[in-house]
C-alpha cells in the first residue's frame, strides 16, 4: 500500500451521515412540494408577464420625471425620508438596548431577558407593526417611520452587541490607572472604539430599510408601495414599469453609496 | 477639499518639529445628518406631539394580544405549514439554481467578459427588488396562493446565494483547477473535483442562512395574497381580533427560533 492509498483510507468515512441527511432533505423537498399546485396558475398569467415586460420597456416617463406629489420622484424622496428617519430613530433606541443585552456589561439574566425581547421584536413582521402604527398615527409616512424604526432596533441592537462584547477593556484599565474620570473613560475609551462599527452597522441597516420602506406602502404606511399596488390592481403597466425602474435605480444607488461609505469606515 | 477650507492645526512638538493635525470631520457629518433629519421630518409629517399623546394606543393593542387566544391555535397550523413549505421549496430550488448562476458570474471560470457582466447585473437587479414586490408580481402571473410565494422566495434565494457564491468562487485557489485541466479533464470535471469541494461548506452554510431569513419573509407574503401565515395575520388585524394575532405571532416566534437553532447547529458544524 503506497502513501497515496493510505491517505485515501485515512479520509473520514461519513457515507452513512451523508445518506441520512440526503434522505431527510429529499423527504422535506417532497413534503414541501405539496404546497404548490399548478392548477393555481391562471391562463392569463403569460399575458400578464408579457404586459409587465412591456411596461418595463415602455415606462410612463411623464410619471417618472414630473415634480408633482404623485410623481415617482416625489414618492422616492418620501421613501428615502421614511427610511432615513426610521434608521435614525432605530439607531438611537437600539443603543441602550444593546448595552442591556451585552453580557460583559450587565448581569447574565438582564442580558438574557433583553435578548429575548430583541428576538421578539425582530421576528414580528414589519407589516404587522405598520398596521398597528396606522391605528396610532393614521395613514401616511409617519406610521412608516415608526415601523422602520422599531424593526431596525432588533437587528441594530444585535450587531451593536457584537461590537460591545469585543470592546478592548485594557484601554479602560489603563485609563483608570492614570486617573481618568468615568466621563473621560466613556468619551475617550469607549466611544472611539464603538463609533465606527456602529456607524457601519447603521449605514448597512439604512440600505435594508430602503427596501423595507418601499413595501410599507402596501399597508398604507407611506412611500412608493401604495402607488405600485394601485397601478397593478388597475393594470396600468406603464406606471408599474416606471415605479419599478425608479425603485430599482434608487436602491442600486443607495447600495453603491453605502458600500463605499462602509469600506471607508472599515479602513478608517 | 475639506482640509483647504479648515486648515489643519499646527502643533509644535518640544523638539521643534511641527506636525499638522487634520480638523475633525465630525461637525460636517453632524450638520449633514441634521439637515437630512430636518428634511425627513418635513417629508414624513413626523410629530413628537402625536407620538407622545397617541403612543399608548400602540401598547393597548399589544396588551390585547396578551394573553393570546389559545383556541385559535388549530386554525394556524395549516397556514404555518404552508409558510414553512413555501420557504423550504423556494430555498431548495433557489439554492440549486444559484449554483449555475454563480458559475456564470464568476470571472475566473468563464472567460467571456460579456457573460460575466450580464450575469452579475441580472443577479444584482434581482436582489434589488424587495421580496414582497416580487411576490406581488408573481401573484399576477401565477395566481393567488403558495405558488406565487414560492417563486418570489426562489428568485430572492437565487440572487442572494448566487452573489455570495460567485464571490467565493472568485476567491478560491485556482491552481488545482488549472492543474486538472492541464492533465486533460474537461472544464466541468475540473470544476467538480477542484473547485466544488472548496466552495461546498460555504455554499451550504449560505443556503441555510438564506433559508432562515426566508422563513421570516414568507411570513409576510400572505399580505399580497401569496399564501402562508401572512394571510391569517392580515385577516386577524383586519377584524381587530388581537388575541388571535397574538397567538399567531407567538407561534411564528417559536417556529422561527426553532428553525434558527437547527440551522445554526448545522452551520457551526460546517465551518
Amino acid at each position: 500500500m503506497n502513501h497515496i492509498e493510505k491517505q485515501l483510507q485515512a479520509a473520514p468515512q461519513s457515507r452513512l451521515y451523508v445518506t441520512v441527511i440526503a434522505t431527510i432533505i429529499a423527504a422535506l423537498f417532497a413534503w414541501s412540494l405539496t404546497a404548490v399546485n399548478f392548477s393555481d396558475i391562471q391562463q392569463g398569467g403569460l399575458a400578464i408577464a408579457k404586459n409587465i415586460l412591456y411596461g418595463l420597456t415602455h415606462p410612463n416617463t411623464d410619471l417618472l420625471f414630473n415634480l408633482s406629489k404623485q410623481s415617482v420622484l416625489y414618492l422616492l424622496v418620501e421613501t428615502i425620508a421614511i427610511a432615513f428617519l426610521g434608521t435614525i430613530v432605530g439607531a438611537i433606541l437600539a443603543v441602550p438596548l444593546a448595552f442591556l443585552a451585552a453580557s460583559n456589561i450587565v448581569p447574565g439574566p438582564v442580558a438574557w431577558v433583553t435578548r429575548l425581547l430583541l428576538i421578539i421584536i425582530r421576528t414580528i413582521p414589519a407589516l404587522v407593526y405598520g398596521l398597528l402604527f396606522i391605528r396610532v398615527t393614521g395613514l401616511g409616512a409617519f406610521a412608516g417611520v415608526l415601523t422602520v424604526g422599531l424593526t431596525s432596533i432588533g437587528m441594530l441592537a444585535k450587531l451593536y452587541v457584537d461590537a460591545i462584547e469585543e470592546l478592548d477593556t485594557r484601554v479602560l484599565e489603563s485609563m483608570t490607572s492614570v486617573g481618568c474620570t468615568t466621563f473621560e473613560k466613556i468619551r475617550f475609551g469607549i466611544v472611539p472604539q464603538l463609533l465606527s462599527s456602529f456607524m457601519s452597522v447603521v449605514i448597512y441597516r439604512f440600505d435594508m430599510n430602503m427596501r423595507e420602506a418601499s413595501i410599507l406602502g402596501l399597508v398604507g404606511a407611506g412611500g412608493i408601495g401604495a402607488p405600485l399596488i394601485f397601478a397593478m390592481r388597475s393594470y396600468k403597466w406603464d406606471e408599474v414599469g416606471s415605479i419599478l425602474i425608479g425603485l430599482v435605480v434608487l436602491i442600486l444607488i443607495i447600495e453603491f453609496v453605502s458600500n463605499k461609505l462602509r469600506a471607508k469606515l472599515v479602513r478608517g | 477639499m475639506y482640509d483647504k477650507i479648515f486648515t489643519p492645526k499646527a502643533i509644535t512638538l518640544p523638539n521643534g518639529k511641527v506636525v499638522l493635525q487634520r480638523r475633525s470631520r465630525m461637525p460636517l457629518i453632524i450638520l449633514i445628518l441634521a439637515v437630512c433629519t430636518a428634511l425627513s421630518v418635513r417629508f414624513t409629517g413626523f410629530s413628537l406631539h402625536t407620538l407622545v399623546t397617541r403612543m399608548d394606543e400602540f401598547f393597548t393593542i399589544i396588551g390585547q394580544m396578551i394573553p393570546p387566544n389559545w383556541a385559535y391555535l388549530p386554525r394556524i397550523w395549516g397556514p404555518l405549514l404552508d409558510t414553512i413549505k413555501m420557504s423550504l421549496l423556494g430555498s431548495m430550488i433557489g439554492a440549486l439554481l444559484a449554483l449555475p448562476a454563480a458559475v456564470a458570474a464568476a470571472s475566473n471560470i468563464i472567460q467571456s467578459k460579456l457573460v460575466v457582466v450580464v450575469s452579475k447585473t441580472l443577479l444584482s437587479l434581482l436582489r434589488t427588488l424587495p421580496t414582497l414586490v416580487t411576490a406581488l408580481i408573481a401573484t399576477y402571473v401565477f395566481g393567488l396562493g403558495p405558488m406565487a410565494g414560492t417563486i418570489a422566495i426562489m428568485l430572492f434565494t437565487i440572487s442572494y446565494v448566487g452573489k455570495l457564491l460567485y464571490e467565493q468562487i472568485e476567491n478560491v485557489d485556482i491552481g488545482a483547477f488549472e492543474a486538472m485541466e492541464s492533465v486533460g479533464m474537461t472544464r466541468i470535471q475540473a470544476f467538480r473535483f477542484a473547485i466544488f469541494p472548496q466552495i461546498l461548506p460555504g455554499y451550504i452554510s449560505t443556503s441555510l442562512y438564506c433559508f432562515e431569513g426566508n422563513v421570516r419573509y414568507a411570513a409576510i407574503l400572505g399580505f399580497v395574497g401569496a399564501g402562508g401565515i401572512g394571510l391569517v395575520i392580515n385577516e386577524g388585524l383586519g377584524w381587530r381580533d388581537y388575541p388571535a394575532v397574538g397567538m399567531i405571532i407567538l407561534v411564528l416566534i417559536v417556529t422561527v427560533y426553532l428553525i434558527e437553532r437547527v440551522s445554526e447547529h448545522f452551520r457551526k458544524k460546517l465551518i
